[in-house]
């Protein structure tokens, strides 16, 4: 070996690689705060004009959507609604599923069962949203849609959709966020200390008391984490929902077709002009806003501010 | 022998994980391309002048907003057989684009519909380089297979919503169509005359979910252009007329509009490039550009 490019060649040469590695970790480091900070410095120079040009309370709290009409008209406020009660409700569905199964996996599986398991959460996480979109579009929305001409049997006022509708984004959404709270909670659980276990289950308490008494608890911030991710997962998601919602800017009701933020971008990008595109980055800002908002506001307020067995 | 397996399978799992963060960034790559092209193209505006090709100078083509893709394709394949060329296409709409024409601003007005008679007599010649057909599908199994002009209008401003009231089944009709500022979605609206005025249950963003959305619910109507009708769906007739080429060449069909691109006085008139233009429009190539558009040639 050459002794020259050993690092235990000499001090000198040592120290030259310490330091390399050093500063290649710091800029490897800066590298995503300089991508936060030109994506929101960026975010917020494309979307604010639109703000100052239409005004602030016609985008955000009006409720008709007409980009392309004469005079047009730029309210958002169903559509922020939808993405606030869709994400809601996705969260409500997937997060309860998402961290029972985590349990399963971590604690009551037997262990050829979770070796089927393991690889199909695995599985779900690898699948392109697109292809939720597709499956939705194929399977859930003619459900929905029979489902729909039964309910809606004899009125007169609602407009079919053909079960492109609220609910079908829910399911999908709920499913797509599935893999993220499955997988970091399942870390979680699997990081309490087994010692808290062993001492529970020796002071006489049962398995299921021990699981929701001691170890949920326990792995309280890392399944925080895992439902803000799925959060942001949900309220990220474009692709599959721009399939199964209908995209049709209405009030969030179960059965109406409905239009998130993040389709009303990408659905109207390709061919909008002037204004209606600068109000399509306005709708990224407040896009944006929400994921920060979000972040910040539920970890802050989920985890109470302790700090304790972090993931 | 089972950790290896393991280790294949998560190593598996990865390069599922990295095609999707790849295809991610594909996509936000792509826009940023889209921008740039944008970009390149209004700095090409300003350098008026090239010394490769025989042909050097300017072509402004001013006008309607639902020919913008066709303008552009033709515009840059025409820059690319002649590079000493700068076509510099602007879109105001069809009305604006003839009075820039007529009043001297632009080489070549662009509407997409017929001249009217005014417009004539100011000296604005029509000349109709392609058109656009819009075709009106619905599923299968519907058994409506005519729509008058009149219960399309109404199907699409919520008036009729069964299949029922047009002698069909007693079905939903789930009104199916474009997103505000698609060139076909402009089109439909404007030739019904129900501008912004649609209630639409579905707002699709490109022609094949409309296909699908169509071929797979019972009851829905959509439409889509002419040039993607499959036997998923079935394509209407209206008012009796077939939705074809020959009709609409014809006039029949009246869900089409021409693409006129109108000059102050005769083709033969206009000055070289202008002329280079409409010699290209009407070359073979020129004709593979109308149809890759998804318009209809003329002749």
């Amino acid at each position: 070996m050459d002794k020259k490019n050993s690092i235990i060649g000499s001090h000198q040469t040592k120290e030259i690689a310490e330091k390399t590695a050093f500063i290649l970790f710091t800029l490897c480091g800066f590298f995503a705060v300089l991508a936060v900070l030109s994506i929101t410095l960026y975010m917020i120079l494309s979307g604010t004009p639109a703000l100052l040009k239409v005004g602030i309370t016609e985008i955000l709290f009006g409720t008709v959507w007409k980009p392309a009409a004469n005079p047009a008209s730029y309210g958002i406020l169903y559509v922020i609604l939808t993405s606030i009660i869709g994400t809601f409700f996705a969260v409500l569905i997937g997060v309860p599923i998402g961290v029972l199964t985590a349990v399963f996996l971590a604690e009551t599986a037997p262990k050829k069962l979770a070796a089927i398991v393991k690889p199909a959460v695995e599985l779900l996480a690898g699948i392109p949203s697109v292809i939720y979109g597709l499956l939705g579009l194929l399977i859930l929305n003619p459900l929905m849609y029979k489902l729909e001409q039964f309910i809606f049997k004899d009125s007169q006022t609602h407009q079919f959709t053909g079960g492109a509708n609220l609910i079908s984004a829910v399911f999908v959404l709920a499913i797509m966020i599935l893999p993220t709270v499955i997988n970091i909670s399942e870390s979680a659980i699997r990081a309490v200390p087994a010692q808290l276990k062993s001492s529970s289950l020796a002071l006489g308490a049962s398995h299921i008391q021990t699981i929701f008494k001691v170890i949920l608890p326990a792995a309280k911030s890392g399944i925080i984490a895992a439902i803000v991710l799925g959060v942001g997962r949900a309220i990220g998601e474009a692709m599959a929902i721009s399939l199964v919602s209908g995209s049709a800017v209405n009030l969030p009701l179960p059965f109406n077709s409905v239009r998130f933020l993040t389709t009303a971008i990408v659905s109207e990008m390709g061919y909008a002009a002037d204004t209606h595109r600068e109000v399509l980055f306005t709708i990224g800002l407040v896009l944006f806003v929400f994921i920060l908002v979000i972040n910040l506001v539920l970890t802050k307020i989920l985890k109470g501010g302790k700090q304790d067995g972090e993931n | 022998m089972k950790r290896k397996m393991k280790q294949i399978l998560g190593m598996m799992l990865l390069g599922v994980f990295a095609a999707t963060m790849v295809t991610g960034c594909g996509t936000s790559t792509g826009e940023n391309s889209d921008t740039k092209t944008e970009q390149k193209t209004k700095t090409t505006d300003n350098n008026v002048t090239g010394d490769t090709g025989n042909l050097n100078g300017t072509i402004t083509m001013i006008g309607s907003t639902s020919m913008e893709k066709f303008a552009n394709a033709l515009g840059e394949a025409f820059m690319e057989k002649n590079p000493g060329v700068t076509v510099s296409p602007e879109f105001v709409g069809s009305s604006a684009g003839i009075e820039a024409l007529v009043g001297g601003t632009a080489d070549i007005g662009n509407a997409s519909r017929n001249l009217e008679d005014s417009e004539k007599e100011a000296g604005a010649v029509e000349n109709i380089v392609a058109i656009d057909g819009i075709a009106i599908v619905t599923d299968e199994d519907n058994k409506v297979k005519d729509l008058k002009k009149d219960d399309l209008t109404k199907i699409y401003s919520g008036e009729i919503t069964n299949w029922k009231e047009l002698g069909g089944d007693d079905t939903p009709i789930v009104v199916v169509g474009r997103e505000a500022g698609s060139g076909t979605r402009g089109a439909f609206e404007e030739i019904l005359g129900i501008e912004d005025k649609c209630k639409y249950a579905n707002e699709l963003d490109s022609t094949g979910a409309v296909m699908a959305k169509v071929a797979a619910t019972k009851g829905a109507i959509g439409y889509v252009s002419l040039d993607v009708l499959d036997d998923t769906v079935n394509a209407l007739t209206l008012e009796g007329v077939e939705p074809t080429a020959e009709n609409i060449k014809s006039g029949d069909y009246f869900l089409s509009r021409p693409f006129v691109m109108a000059t102050k006085g005769e083709i033969s008139e206009q000055n070289d490039l202008v002329k280079a233009l409409f010699d290209y429009l009407k070359s073979e190539e020129g004709k593979q550009l109308v149809e890759s558009v998804g318009l209809i040639t003329v002749d």
